[in-house]
């Protein structure tokens, strides 16, 4: 949910990167950390195990400019894709305006793409949000390693509703902000029509 | 309540009497900084010794704290725990809810005391309360006529495209 503050004349919104373990959510978070000028970004915190494998959540707060006289500020999280740290991601997605899906492109990911996907929308349901009206773009990563399923492939069974989707691959960086592009649209089309 | 998909709005005149709240409680819990956070993640207003703290991961790391400690409670049965207190060597910080939305964050040291935050905060949690509710009924008017004046009914794709140049 965003915050809108008349006092600070500022638009906050949350955006949420979900995505099945290791396909790559806290890498896109740091190439956007690593490419962004000083006075746009804040502190990204990461709250992760001893083998950077994410724990809790990654955070990054970005101030992005203004839009008819608002500081416009997003705040990107990650949670963590490992199956059993489901009440975690739960707390994450709380008061969410706008979902990144990664999808790990390699082949033998395929399974595990679908299952986070199911899980995104369960636990979203839990919450009295339903997906296809929230702002949801979809990212297929890692499109550099050889073992991948075609983008096709992944597009008939990832997105049936056809929402906005782009290849990527995060550790080069290639779409990363192609995506947080189009998810920050999509965020602010819907408070124009006041979401 | 606010829908969970509507946004929360703060307003200067609602900005202020917080303010005007949360400078009273530093003086009278002798604090060094006050923050409140929503739910969320997201900073509403601070005061006090705030020049050096980076006051975004604050409220953030504050929110998925609480986040957390309701997940626990959760799980034993608990609604939440209202109250939660970190002590360290120099400065301990007094964490509570109010109004089951909004996290007011105390950081004090020696010059203050877990007593005397807890008494203060008690009764200042009561007022910030009554603005919370104000500002909930101003939202709920707001998103009836949101729309026709809100600043962000012109957005244009132009505004979008300029602010990732
Ligand atoms: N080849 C290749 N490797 C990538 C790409 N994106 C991420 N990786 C690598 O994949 C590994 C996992 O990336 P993370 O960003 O930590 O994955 P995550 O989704 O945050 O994982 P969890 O925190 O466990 O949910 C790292 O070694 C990255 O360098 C990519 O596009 N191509
Ligand atoms: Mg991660």
């Amino acid at each position: 949910m965003s915050f809108i503050n008349y006092a600070s004349r500022e638009i906050n919104c949350k955006i949420v990167y979900y995505g099945p373990g290791l396909c790559g959510k806290t890498t896109n978070l740091q190439f956007i950390y690593n490419k962004t000028a000083q006075d746009a970004k804040g502190k990204m915190i990461s709250l992760a195990t001893e083998t950077e494998r994410t724990l809790f959540f990654d955070f990054l707060p970005l101030a992005l400019g203004e839009i008819r006289g608002f500081k416009t500020r997003f705040h990107l999280y990650t949670v963590p894709g490992q199956v059993f740290y489901d009440a975690s991601r739960k707390l994450i997605l709380k008061g969410v305006d706008g979902v990144v899906f990664v999808a790990d492109s390699q082949e033998e990911r395929l399974d595990a793409n679908i299952e986070s996907l199911e899980n995104l929308k369960d636990n979203l349901e839990e919450q009295g949000f339903q997906l296809e009206k929230l702002p949801f773009v979809i990212q297929y990563n890692k499109r550099d390693l050889p073992n991948c399923t075609s983008v096709e492939e992944l597009r008939s069974l990832l997105n049936p509703d056809q929402v906005p989707d782009m290849e990527a691959c995060a550790s080069s960086g290639e779409g990363v902000f192609e995506t947080l592009k189009a998810v920050a649209k999509l965020v602010l089309i819907d408070l124009k029509k006041g979401g | 309540m606010l829908g969970s998909q509507s946004s929360l709005v703060m307003y200067d005149e609602e900005y202020q009497r917080i303010m005007v709240l949360i400078q009273k409680l530093l003086r009278e819990s002798n604090a060094k900084v006050i923050f409140l956070v929503d739910k969320n993640g997201q900073l509403i207003a601070a005061t006090g010794e705030t020049e050096h703290l980076d006051t975004t991961s604050l409220a953030s790391l504050t929110a998925g704290n609480i986040a957390a400690t309701g997940g626990l409670a959760k799980l034993i049965g608990e609604k939440e725990f209202s109250i939660l207190f970190h002590e360290g060597e120099k400065d301990n910080i007094h964490i509570s809810i109010i109004g089951g939305r909004v996290i007011l964050v105390i950081i004090f040291d020696e010059r203050s005391s877990l007593g005397l935050v807890r008494l203060r905060v008690k009764k200042a949690s009561e007022e910030l309360g009554g603005v919370f509710e104000d500002l909930v009924q101003k939202t709920v008017i707001h998103s009836e006529k949101v729309g026709s004046d809100s600043p962000f009914a012109e957005i244009t794709d132009d505004d979008i495209d300029n602010l990732f140049n």
